[in-house]
């Protein structure tokens, strides 16, 4: 019982203001929303017995892309438009694309028999990813290295100004 | 009631279709980029909840939702920086303004 | 019925956090801080308020309690309201997880979460937002500028300081600080496994415990906003920085997150490298409280020493400084580990 009223609370924390930030004219205030939105997503990590995950979650999705979202809007002046349109012109488009792919995922997910099984998760979870990530999964580990280097030197180039 | 696998699906889809609807929907660059963060969020949650209800003994849902944790960051890194670029020369990041390729 | 139990238990610690850390750490901090500084410079501190000047803070509380609330005309309300509650919040969930010894048969800390210290670093980069937002919201150029200064300083200092924290927890085997705490007890004279002095590992492992140790504080420093790393808040410079709008009580909240926050890393640091509470003799409480202070003593020591450092030597240090020093640190941590 417990568990489900902090489930229903944590996905309204995650799913409203991911409402607002698709939805409002201030950008700002957006970028803003996205923080709860991520420490919603956080909270459900943690009923999920994620503990790792979540904790990254809070230090790279709120720590830093939201920070980096922040820096960006407020160095290319977009919360200061409140009167400049935000939305397009394909609105009820989108909406019926979206909420119809939302319906639709859905129902499929809830109608799919998944087998379920009753197994516990590593105790550990630190100690677990760790070595998954050094023996099972290393050349994913590897790869996203070299993604991240190479993100890392593509947008200090990319954003860097001419000299 | 207990909190079951179907729960954690459906807050994913919902995220994930209000993310889609703020990608298809804004006009700002920035912005679009919040609603794919909103979505790589979903499959997130999508792939945690799996491993939990459905593969408990491994934990390859949540390596898989490391690395794209990971590599959303390296996106939204290099997606700002060309956010940045674009308005250091047009002075505009609204996506219907940026129009100088168009025939 | 248990689950309601855990909320009442958790929301009674978070009253009891923050009323120990406003009271104590806010206010005796803020007197200290005074007082050492005066000594260090030929002067005496407060002495009129109180005996010896004790209540010099509750006076000052009382003034910032009465000064008008003021918002700026264009400001955004709301951001401008959340930005010192985001950095007190954070300053204040960062203690969740420091242990303070033991006391009644058990370890007195908030949660011991098993991903305690990530949870800490997590909490750090929270109050980037806040910095970024209060400096936006208050609709002045200087505000603002200090606000990215200010906010481009800490998520630099992250980096060193997750890499100095690296060190203890590969040493220890865990990420929570009650297990951090665990190996370094007994040992020569109640002191020698403390992790500075290299742990339970032979004495050859200070090699990196110690510049781990100096990383860590000189991170710690910069993550608070501390002089010698001041800048987006010195007064000669930007006039204050990010809180040049914010008036009474709202100021005295973005200071309680920063003093909860220096507290807070520098009882993070007396967990880490010099043992938690084991010492010989005292009861391991009072072992605690005393590295906590003497660690802060620090803190203070160094403020009134070094001069500010210029933004961009500020940036130098951690990018081409800190960083690689880290990853060295870390690498040879692994391989001595081995």
């Amino acid at each position: 019982m417990g568990e489900l009223a902090v489930f229903i609370v944590l996905a309204v924390l995650t799913l409203v203001p991911a409402a607002v930030v698709v939805t409002t004219g201030n950008l700002v205030r957006a970028a803003m929303s996205l923080i709860p939105s991520f420490l919603g997503v956080t909270g459900l990590f943690v009923l999920l017995q994620a503990e790792f995950v979540a904790g990254i979650q809070i230090l790279i999705y709120a720590g830093a892309i939201a920070v980096l979202i922040l820096f960006v809007i407020m160095l290319t002046q977009g919360g200061t438009g409140l009167s400049i349109r935000q939305v397009n012109e394909q609105r009820l488009v989108g909406l019926l694309v979206a909420g119809g792919l939302a319906v639709a995922l859905g129902v499929m997910l809830v109608r799919t028999p998944w087998p379920r099984s009753a197994g516990t998760l590593p105790a550990s979870n630190v100690a677990a990813v760790g070595n998954a990530f050094l023996t099972d999964f290393i050349l994913a580990f590897e790869i996203s290295s070299l993604v991240l280097l190479a993100s890392l030197v593509g947008a200090l180039v990319i954003a860097r100004r001419e000299q | 009631m207990q909190v079951g696998l179907n729960h954690y699906l459906v807050v994913s889809a919902l995220l994930f279709g209000l993310g889609l609807y703020g990608i298809l929907t804004r006009r700002n660059a920035v912005a679009i980029l919040m609603g794919i963060e909103l979505m790589l969020n979903a499959t997130n949650i999508n792939l945690v909840a799996f491993n939990r209800y459905v593969a408990p003994g491994a934990l390859a849902g949540h390596v898989f939702a490391l690395v794209i944790i990971t590599l959303a960051a390296c996106e939204a890194a290099v997606g700002l920086a060309l956010v940045m670029a674009v308005f250091r020369n047009l002075e505009t990041v609204h996506v219907d303004e940026i129009t100088l390729m168009k025939w | 019925m248990f689950w309601f139990l855990e909320i009442l238990k958790a929301t009674l610690a978070a009253i009891a956090v923050f009323t120990f850390l406003a009271v104590v750490g806010a206010m005796l901090g803020v007197y200290l801080e005074r007082k050492i500084s005066g000594w260090m410079q030929s002067r005496l501190g407060p002495k009129h308020v109180g005996p010896q000047g004790l209540l010099q803070t509750v006076a000052d509380t009382v003034k910032l309690l009465q000064k008008e609330n003021i918002i700026p005309a264009n400001a955004d309300a709301l951001t401008f309201n959340i930005a010192p509650l985001m950095a007190v919040v954070a300053g204040l969930l960062a203690w969740v997880i420091i242990p303070f010894g033991p006391a009644f048969g058990r370890i007195v800390v908030a949660r011991d979460i098993n991903i305690g210290l990530l949870f800490f670093i997590a909490m750090g980069s929270l109050i980037v937002i806040a910095v970024l937002l209060g400096g936006w919201s208050s609709n002045n150029k200087y505000s603002l500028l200090g606000g990215f200064r200010s906010a481009s300083q800490m998520i630099s200092y992250e980096i060193p300081l997750a890499l100095a924290v690296m060190v203890p927890i590969m040493m220890a085997g865990t990420l929570s600080t009650v297990g951090i705490v665990g190996i370094q007890q007994g040992g020569f004279l109640g002191v020698g496994n403390w992790l500075i002095f290299g742990g339970p590992f032979p004495w050859w492992m200070t090699i990196v415990t110690v510049p781990a140790f100096v990383m860590f504080l000189t991170a710690a420093m910069a993550e608070v906003n501390r002089v010698p790393f001041d800048l987006p808040e010195a007064e000669s410079e930007l006039v204050a920085g990010y809180f040049s709008e914010y008036t009474g009580m709202r100021f005295a909240l973005f200071q309680l997150g920063e003093y909860a926050e220096s507290f807070a890393m520098a009882g993070l640091a007396a967990v880490l490298f010099l043992g938690g509470w084991h010492g010989p003799g005292l009861p391991g409480i009072v072992w605690f409280v005393l590295k906590l202070f003497a660690l802060v003593f620090v803190l203070m020591w160094v403020r009134w020493t070094y001069p500010r450092l210029r933004l961009d030597q500020l940036l130098n240090l951690s990018w081409k400084g800190l960083v690689p020093l880290g990853f060295v640190l870390v690498l040879v941590t692994g391989w001595l580990l081995v």
